[in-house]
C-alpha cells in the first residue's frame, strides 16, 4: 500500500480538516465558533458538517437556549483515529 | 499529494489547534510596561522602607506601624491596579490588530484557569497579613505568580513557561534569603517583566 492511499478521502477539503482540527483539541464546540474561526458561510459549513457526522467522525447535541437552538459538535473516538492515521500519513509524505 | 501541499496542511491543521485553543493576542508590551511600573513601585517602597528610621516599625505593633504597613499595602495594590490596566491596554490594541475579540472563548478560558492559583495566593497573603507575618509575603507573591504563569502557559504563548519557572525559583531563593524580599521582588516583577517582554516584542509582534 502507497503512502498515498493511507491519506483519507474524507479530509482532502480544507474546511473538514479544519472542522477536525478544531474538534481535535477541544471538547464540544458551538456551530456559531466553527463558522466565524474557518471562516465559512452557513451553507457551506453545513453540508461538510453532515458528511463528517455521516461517516461517524462528530457528534452533534441541539440545545435549545430560549427559543434559538444552539448547536455543539463532538469528535468521536473513531473520529480521532481517522484523523491521527490522516496526520501520520501527512508526516511520512514530507519525510520521504 | 505532493510535499508542499501536505506541509501547507499540516500547518494549517497546527494553526487551527493552537488559535483555538490559546490565547495568542498577549502583548509584549504589556511585559514591558508591567515591568516599568513594579520597577518605579520598588524604588518608592525602598525609599519607603530604608531611607528612614520607618523600617523598623515593619514588624512592629502600634498605631504608627500599622499605618505604615497599610500604605506599602495601597501601594501594593495601585501597583497591581496600574500594570493590570496597562497590560489589558497594550493587549486590546494587539487584540484588534489581529481582529479577535478580547472577550473569547480562549481568553476566558485562560483567566479561569489562572484564577485559581491566583486566588489563592491572594487569601494565603490575606492570611499572612492577617497573621503579622509579613516577611513571607514577598517569597510567596513571586511562588504564586510563577505558578499562575506556569498554569496560563498551556493556554497561551508557550515562552510564559520559562518567565514562570524563573519567578518560582525567585521566589524559593527569596525564601532561604528572607531580609531581602524587596530585591528580589524587583527583580522578579521588574526586571524579569521587562526583559521577557522585550523578547516576546521582538518574536512575535515586531513583524506583524
Amino acid at each position: 500500500m502507497s503512502i498515498i492511499s493511507k491519506l483519507n478521502k474524507a479530509f482532502d477539503s480544507r474546511v473538514r480538516l479544519g472542522i477536525m482540527s478544531l474538534l481535535i483539541v477541544n471538547d464540544w464546540l458551538e456551530y456559531k465558533y466553527l463558522k466565524e474561526k474557518l471562516e465559512l458561510t452557513d451553507g457551506n459549513l453545513a453540508s461538510h458538517i453532515n458528511a463528517l457526522e455521516k461517516l461517524n467522525y462528530i457528534i452533534v447535541k441541539k440545545a435549545f437556549v430560549g427559543k434559538k437552538t444552539n448547536t455543539s459538535y463532538q469528535i468521536t473516538p473513531l473520529g480521532r483515529q481517522a484523523f491521527e492515521e490522516h496526520l501520520q500519513a501527512l508526516e511520512q509524505i514530507i519525510k520521504s | 499529494m505532493d510535499k508542499d501541499k501536505s506541509i501547507e496542511q499540516i500547518n494549517e491543521i497546527r494553526r487551527l489547534m493552537e488559535g483555538s485553543s490559546k490565547f495568542l493576542s498577549l502583548s509584549g508590551m504589556s511585559g514591558v510596561s508591567a515591568g516599568i511600573i513594579a520597577s518605579l513601585s520598588s524604588l518608592l517602597a525602598y525609599f519607603l522602607l530604608y531611607t528612614d528610621t520607618s523600617f523598623r516599625l515593619i514588624s512592629c505593633s502600634g498605631s504608627a506601624a500599622e499605618e505604615f504597613r497599610l500604605n506599602l499595602i495601597l501601594l501594593a495594590v495601585i501597583t497591581l491596579g496600574l500594570a493590570l490596566l496597562a497590560g489589558a491596554f497594550f493587549t486590546y490594541k494587539k487584540v484588534q490588530k489581529r481582529k479577535e475579540s478580547l472577550i473569547s472563548r480562549e481568553s476566558i478560558k485562560l483567566l479561569s484557569e489562572i484564577a485559581v492559583p491566583l486566588g489563592t495566593g491572594g487569601l494565603v497573603l490575606a492570611f499572612l497579613y492577617y497573621y503579622g507575618v509579613f516577611g513571607l509575603m514577598a517569597p510567596l507573591t513571586l511562588i504564586f505568580y510563577g505558578l499562575a504563569l506556569f498554569t496560563a502557559s498551556k493556554y497561551t504563548v508557550n515562552e510564559i513557561r520559562y518567565l514562570a519557572l524563573c519567578e518560582i525559583v525567585l521566589g524559593l531563593c527569596s525564601l532561604a534569603f528572607i531580609g531581602y524580599g524587596l530585591l528580589f521582588w524587583w527583580i522578579g516583577f521588574g526586571l524579569l517583566h521587562i526583559i521577557y517582554g522585550i523578547f516576546i516584542h521582538m518574536k512575535y509582534d515586531k513583524n506583524s
